[in-house]
């Protein structure tokens, strides 16, 4: 509420642009602490490996800053994954599948918005057991199976580098991806109405926004970039399996939070959200290559995830603490 | 959802179906008419049997997930080989045993310029492409416990044949009849795919003349549930109160038909054994009920897996069928089809040996 009263004023301090500067900061220490980490083959390799995340916090972020969540994304993305599977052993082109699968998502992701919008029900309850359903679903459709042999060509695509260099073909598609959400969230009156929902939705409603339609196509974007991270996902580890992604909603949750973005909704900015994603997977790709076990990769994450939590909440204390003694000493003169 | 929501829902999909269709029949690729693209390139690289195997070799172990008590054993024996050969051992892995997390480590091992990677793949086709890149950073790659797809490892460490399982089964269980009289089997599931592959070896071995004299009355099924195979070892007691043996091709089914067992009035009468993990059967060992019963040894596996490793790096062996190398305490090997080596006969718990198995 603070930032809408006094906008401006705290970008500089705001936790997104610290968590900015510390992923920069992480990034130039790793190069040099780290051995292999500053390789061009490690940034492929790191960039592949955040490459889901990013994607699915795009409309995670979105859908935060509006005060709701959607926990049902890798689940989406497990589902489109196994129907990828099944519609191509049954014979369809893989030019027909990939559109299919982006709709489907779109689709599940209506069910969400649906069920929250239109019953008003609380997301986090909806998405929940859109979690199990979906994953439930993937399950029926392929099984414990695995389908493998797709298109060398776009396989091949997906996991190769622009001109056999070091940067992914597919992060054309992130900076693609993350310069329309970016533009939409930070420079359209669209993007704006988003805070003022996320901010107080009963006001934004009596100032004209239609809260539900627009959480409504939120979650609507919101399993299509999944069905299509589906897509991805399959083709990168050329395998279409109705586990892919399982716990990827919490590493998407994880890094928009550590981005600054408020779970409560109003607050945060995609470059932060950006930020937090590089950070968390340029910690464990630089920890990993320190050997160390996964199990102090857990606890580094979620040491992470509580002081963005913690962090700004201090901050914010101080700095009224600070003013109100200011304030009073002002008025003792 | 207001009326314009709804006309634009159905408007979105509409668009989205004539976009599919459009696809369909423009005819893109489809499973039938993709190239033949998955050849894979053979090694033009030949073996020297007489190649000293090398020290300092860096081999790193991935199994399944971490903290796993039977890989852990599976990866000490790799360990222990990598000692005696003077190389650097290394184990990484994922907590969680999916295949999308293997990769992150495979791709780290290929940063770290590892010169072997031991895998045991969580999804023979989803860790493919990063081993084949290890491949094309010069790294070797040895599968063991569960296969990569062929052409993306060099070698595969099988660790029993389905043959020598059987095989080994009906010795045992010869054995302890003393050559004669009835036996049972109490299986899994009765469309358990390995279990079912064991027996159809059993039986042709007890057609065999050394074997003429055992009888098989019956086929249990326990579906590898500790109480129903309980009640089914239960059952083929009474209903054949001359049974000798009761060979359990499951660690649940022979774990649960030994805990009967000793605790009946057959203890001692009625022989139990299969395959068993050792901490299972430790006890029932101990109290006499069982005498012997078989299972791979894990520790052999990793190795096994070390020493086919370091012969690759040192390019004793390349991973073509025929070529052979020794592997320390095991002995020789020689490399199957498609690159499989096999461990050999399972290894036979008994009173005297158990204690030496922990896992």
């Amino acid at each position: 509420m603070s930032e809408l009263r006094r906008p401006g004023s705290r970008r500089a301090l705001g936790w997104d642009s610290i968590i900015v500067a510390l992923t920069v900061v992480v990034l130039i220490i790793a190069s040099f602490a780290v051995e292999n980490f500053g390789t061009s083959r490690n940034f492929t390799f790191l960039a592949l490996d955040l490459l889901p995340i990013a994607l699915v916090a795009l409309p995670m972020t979105f859908i935060i800053v509006t005060g709701e969540i959607d926990l049902s994304v890798a689940s989406t993305l497990g589902f489109t994954s196994a129907l990828m599977g099944t519609f191509w052993t049954h014979g369809l082109s893989i030019e027909t599948i990939i559109p299919l699968c982006v709709v489907i998502g779109a689709i599940l992701g209506a069910v969400n918005g649906f069920l929250v919008t239109g019953l008003g029900l609380p997301s986090l309850a909806v998405t929940i057991g859109t979690l199990a359903f979906y994953r439930g679903l993937a399950l029926v459709v392929l099984g414990d199976g695995a389908v493998a042999d797709f298109p060398a060509a776009y396989t091949g695509w997906v996991t190769g580098n622009i001109g056999g260099g070091s940067i992914p073909n597919v992060l054309i598609l992130l900076v693609i991806l993350a310069l329309i959400f970016g533009v939409i969230l930070h420079a359209t009156p669209f993007g704006r109405s988003l805070y003022a929902i996320g901010a107080n939705a009963q006001a934004a409603h009596f100032s004209g926004i239609r809260v539900a339609r627009t959480k409504f196509w939120l979650y609507v974007v919101s399993g299509a970039v999944a069905g299509l991270v589906g897509v991805l996902w399959t083709l990168r580890y050329s395998s279409a399996r109705a586990d892919n992604g399982a716990g990827l909603e919490l590493a998407v949750v994880a890094a928009v939070l550590l981005g600054g973005v408020s779970i409560f909704g109003g607050k945060g900015t995609l470059p932060g959200v950006l930020a937090g994603v590089v950070l968390l997977a340029a910690l464990q790709n630089a920890l990993r290559l320190e050997d160390v076990s996964g199990q102090a990769l857990n606890i580094v994450t979620g040491v992470l995830l509580v002081a963005s939590v913690l962090l700004p909440n201090i901050i914010t204390s101080i700095r009224t603490t600070w003013q109100r003694r200011r304030l009073r000493s002002a008025a003792a003169h | 959802m207001s009326n314009s929501t709804r006309r634009r829902v159905l408007a979105a999909a509409a668009a989205s179906v004539a976009l599919f269709s459009a696809a369909a029949c423009s005819g893109g690729t489809t499973r039938d008419n993709q190239g033949d693209a998955g050849a894979a390139p053979s090694s033009g690289a030949s073996a020297d049997p007489n190649a000293k195997l090398k020290e300092g070799i860096k081999m790193a172990f991935l199994p399944k997930q971490l903290n796993n008590p039977y890989s852990d054993v599976e990866t000490s024996g790799g360990k222990v080989a990598i000692d005696e050969l003077k190389g650097e051992y290394k184990l990484v892995g994922p907590n969680d045993a999916s295949a999308s997390s293997q990769v992150s480590y495979i791709n780290t091992l290929i940063q770290q310029q590892q010169d072997v990677i031991a895998i045991a793949a969580n999804d023979p086709n989803a860790v493919c492409p990063s081993l084949k890149q290890a491949k094309a950073a010069g790294i070797n790659i040895v599968g063991f416990d569960s296969d990569a797809a062929k052409e993306c490892r060099d070698v595969f460490i099988n660790q029993a044949t389905t043959q020598g399982i059987g095989e080994s089964l009906v010795k045992m269980a010869n054995e302890l009849a003393g050559g004669e009289g009835e036996i049972a089997i109490l299986s899994a599931t009765p469309n358990a795919t390995n279990q079912n592959a064991w027996i159809d070896v059993m039986k042709t071995e007890l057609a065999k003349p050394e074997n003429s004299k055992l009888k098989l009355v019956k086929t249990a099924y326990g579906n590898d549930d500790d109480q129903k195979s309980f009640q089914e070892a239960q059952g083929l007691l009474q209903s054949y109160p001359n049974l000798k043996v009761i060979v359990s091709p499951t660690t649940v089914g022979i774990a649960a038909a030994s805990r009967y067992v000793s605790s009946s009035s057959f203890k001692g009468k009625v022989q139990v054994t299969g395959l068993g993990l050792p901490n299972q059967m430790r006890q029932y060992v101990k109290d006499g009920t069982v005498k012997k019963f078989a299972l791979w040894n894990p520790a052999d596996i990793g190795y096994l897996a070390a020493f086919a490793g370091v012969a690759l790096a040192s390019g004793q062996i390349t991973g073509a069928e025929g070529e052979k190398f020794k592997a320390g305490k095991l002995g020789d090997y020689t490399i199957g089809k498609d690159g499989e080596i096999v461990l050999g006969p399972p290894t036979e718990f008994t009173p005297e040996n158990i204690d030496q198995f922990k896992f």
